[in-house]
């Protein structure tokens, strides 16, 4: 590849390391993917060393370290993908494509490779092709589009359904992806009117009159751990630091949501809009949107948000006349990494490198990005401060329950006459929201994703609140028809398995090892004594470092928890050891090589 | 005590170290042959089974069809078996051969290793039917056969072998300090 281009991308960002993944992202754009020979490039322009470029690469799962063929399609495995026939279309592409899974086709055309959720669980099957979203795929589509690709048709000529409501029809997006919005609330309201708070509510107030207002409506982050708002703007308004930072995290990787692909799609300026609020409040000058690679077809429509917004004087210097306030906004994209959407390795990300959590303390608000005091809130969180700002902490108290005001915009999926986005009151039952988005025969409900809760009709009667069932959003139905532990469970912890960072050692291994019980179960070999093991093992996972390693194993915790049976009648009785080993199995490969017959 | 209790021992895909590690127990292997009667062992060099077992030692991983059938003819005649070292738990360093496909690792060792490019000018890979075949990986004894204790260390030291099987032929309880089964 040519020199000068590599050199070129690396001095639009300044040979400035920390815009490490924005450089490779170029680079993957222009090249297709991240040639060998561009590492020590990077490296000795940025003055660092080949291997922490290397080890930065190797981290997302979007970077190629080799061609992935012209047309690059990533298949979702999802458990709601798969739930929708995800692996009849994956066999499609196979026979139509002439290669497996992993691999790229003789003609390096057409390659062909599994990726975790991509926010579609609404529409699934999905797959990515080069960046384009394609939704609602059957194998009849995956045969079509692989002939249009070998036809030579254009990325969007493959699209055959004509693009989805809202702005996704708009020239900038001119995506197929569909909204699904079944219920409106306050944050999704379509009446809102961008800078509508900046420009006559801020003016009067204080930073501190903000954050004030903030904490009277007790707000909590909507990302799922649910820590005040009020108060992380506060911590970060009084530390110390020359620069501060706000992060908007679209990261949005937890398995079964997909709101703020949404909120990014309808109502930018509101999240823009929530990021120059938390600004001013916290007093930082720059804000970056720190959103996932998935999301890369709404890029171009971002940016001309952002545009917009400038010239409105909604964002740059003394911005809404408030002489002095000046902030900008940056967009960050990540590059296929679950973890990144943990607040300290999202920072960690934005700034280059690896995205593995940090220790805390220090916190963020203290030693956020590149050193200094950072928020990071979720897109939905920004959204909601504005409305809170226009129509008052009282009113925003009046709604939702004592520990969780407001509302929440949920993700509901899988068997389900309407899956979509539901603006709903904290407050409502399992039971109300089963029976608000047609779901019948009903044999479990996984709440707040993999990380969260899977529960049985028993439970039902349970509210979706922080002091009961908690949930990010994500919101996803089983039927009877479903086997939960096959379907969902392994799923699970095969995602976990993947997205893991490694850092912290039984994250790094349990899931693994839980993977490799639960297979057993399956495949008829487990004993009791399995199903004590999958019990005890996953005890340890408490002494991980961040929030994905300490509830990487809460997908069979809850569902021994309450799905106890489906595991008994699984393994085998009076039996006390069963491995499963296969002698003439194992010695199969060995036996061919050398030519050996009878096999042992 | 009534009956010396009966040991054999044996070492699988392991380097033998385990066992010098048993050795270091220096001069209490006197106080132990009062304890016990060594059957099928290295250290007897008793070469099959001739006696039922109390407790069978396994040091090493799994990764032919002869360790398979040795480490199945030890579960059939020992009351307790115990994997002792990282091998024998874990499968250790011939692990690491794992994430290499069988083909590649028999063409490295046969044909195409530094050291036996001329000496197998045929090409010879070996497929003589009294040589075990190799396993698809190696694997720990515990996905092989039940395996009762496990006793960890590369190799594990000699004063907790004394204690464990000071432990498994008194019936005594073995105490583990934090120490003793703190890793890192």
């Amino acid at each position: 590849m040519d020199n000068a281009n590599i050199t070129g991308i690396i001095e639009k960002y300044n040979n400035d390391r920390t815009r490490l993944i924005d450089m490779l992202i170029d680079i993957q754009v222009l090249e297709g993917y991240i040639p060998d020979e561009t590492i020590p490039v990077i490296a000795r322009h940025t003055d660092t060393s080949e291997a922490y470029v290397e080890q930065t690469v190797s981290f997302y799962h979007f970077f190629h370290r080799n061609p992935p063929g012209k047309y690059a399609i990533f298949l979702n495995n999802s458990v709601v993908a798969q739930m929708m026939g995800r692996e009849k279309v994956a066999r499609a592409f196979e026979e139509e494509a002439g290669c497996r899974f992993g691999e790229v086709s003789e003609d390096r055309l057409i390659g062909l490779f599994p990726t975790a959720c991509i926010g579609m669980s609404d529409q699934e099957p999905a797959a990515l092709i080069n960046s384009r979203v394609f939704t609602r795929l059957t194998p009849f589509r995956a045969r079509e589009i692989i002939r249009y690709i070998k036809a030579g048709k254009s990325l969007e000529e493959l699209s055959t359904s004509g693009y989805g409501g809202g702005m996704n029809a708009s020239k900038l997006i001119r995506s197929e992806v569909r909204n699904n919005v079944h219920r409106r609330g306050p944050i999704l309201d379509e009446n809102y009117k961008a800078g509508d708070i900046l420009r006559k509510r801020i003016p009067h107030m204080s930073p501190e009159e903000v954050i004030w207002e903030i904490k009277l409506s007790q707000i909590r982050g909507r990302g799922g751990a649910g820590f005040p708002t009020g108060m992380k703007w506060e911590f970060c308004r009084s530390a110390k630091g020359e620069k501060k930072y706000i992060f908007c995290n679209a990261d949005e990787g937890e398995p079964g949501t997909f709101k703020d692909r949404v909120i990014l799609t309808e109502l930018p300026e509101l999240m823009f809009e929530g990021m120059v609020l938390a600004g001013y409040a916290i007093g930082a000058v720059e804000g970056i949107l720190y959103i996932r690679f998935e999301y890369k077809y709404l890029h171009k429509y971002l940016e001309h948000v952002l545009a917009e917004m400038r010239k409105k004087n909604l964002l740059g210097k003394d911005i809404a006349g408030i002489q002095g306030f000046d902030f900008d906004i940056r967009i960050q994209y990540g590059a296929g990494a679950y973890v990144c959407g943990e607040e300290s390795a999202l920072l960690e990300s934005a700034e280059g490198k690896r995205g593995e959590p940090r220790s805390r303390p220090p916190f963020p608000v203290e030693k956020g990005y590149l050193g200094m005091p950072t928020v990071v809130n979720n897109v939905e969180t920004l959204c909601t401060a504005v409305k809170i700002m226009k129509f008052g902490s009282e009113w925003y108290r009046s709604l939702g329950t004592k520990e969780s005001r407001g509302t929440k915009v949920l993700s509901i999926s899988g068997d389900c006459r309407y899956p979509g986005i539901y603006e709903m009151e904290w407050g409502y039952s399992v039971n109300d929201i089963l029976d608000m988005v047609g779901a019948d025969d009903v044999q479990a409900v996984q709440v707040g994703g993999p990380s969260g809760n899977l529960i049985g009709p028993e439970e039902f009667d349970r509210e979706i609140a922080y002091e009961d069932l908690a949930t990010g959003g994500s919101f996803m139905i089983f039927n009877h028809s479903r086997d939960l532990i096959r379907d969902v469970v392994l799923n699970f912890m095969n995602f976990f398995v993947e997205e893991s960072c490694g850092s912290c050692v039984p994250c790094r291994n349990v899931p693994y090892l839980l993977k490799q019980k639960l297979e057993k179960i399956l495949g008829g070999h487990g004993v009791w004594k399995d199903i004590d093991d999958l019990e005890q093992w996953t005890k340890i996972m408490s002494i991980n470092r961040c929030g994905l390693g300490q509830t990487a194993a809460n997908p069979v915790i809850t569902s021994l928890k309450h799905f106890r049976a489906l595991y008994e009648e699984k393994v085998q009785r009076g039996k006390s050891f069963d491995e499963g080993f296969d002698l003439e199995k194992a010695v199969a490969e060995s036996c061919k090589v050398v030519g050996r017959i009878p096999a042992v | 005590m009534s009956k010396r209790k009966i040991i054999a021992t044996t070492s699988l895909a392991g380097c033998f170290g385990c066992h010098m590690s048993f050795l270091d127990i220096d001069e209490r292997i006197l106080d132990l042959i009062q304890l016990v009667e060594f059957n099928k062992s290295p250290i007897d060099d008793i070469k099959k089974f001739s006696k039922h077992c109390d407790i069978g030692l396994i040091e090493g991983g799994v990764c032919n069809s002869d360790n398979v059938e040795v480490l199945k003819e030890f579960r059939k005649h020992c009351d307790i078996l115990v994997s002792f070292g990282e091998c024998a738990i874990m499968g250790g360093l011939p692990a690491l051969r794992n994430n290499i496909p069988i083909q590649e690792c028999i063409e490295e060792a046969y044909l195409y290793g530094p050291s036996v490019e001329e000496a197998n000018e045929k090409g010879i890979l070996p497929n003589d039917i009294e040589i075990p075949m190799l396993l698809d990986k190696v694997y720990p004894c515990h996905e092989v056969v039940k395996i009762d204790y496990f006793l960890p260390g590369c190799p594990p030291r000699a004063d907790l072998i004394w204690d464990i099987l000071y432990a498994l032929i008194t019936g005594e309880e073995v105490e583990l300090p934090y120490e003793v089964i703190k890793y890192d």
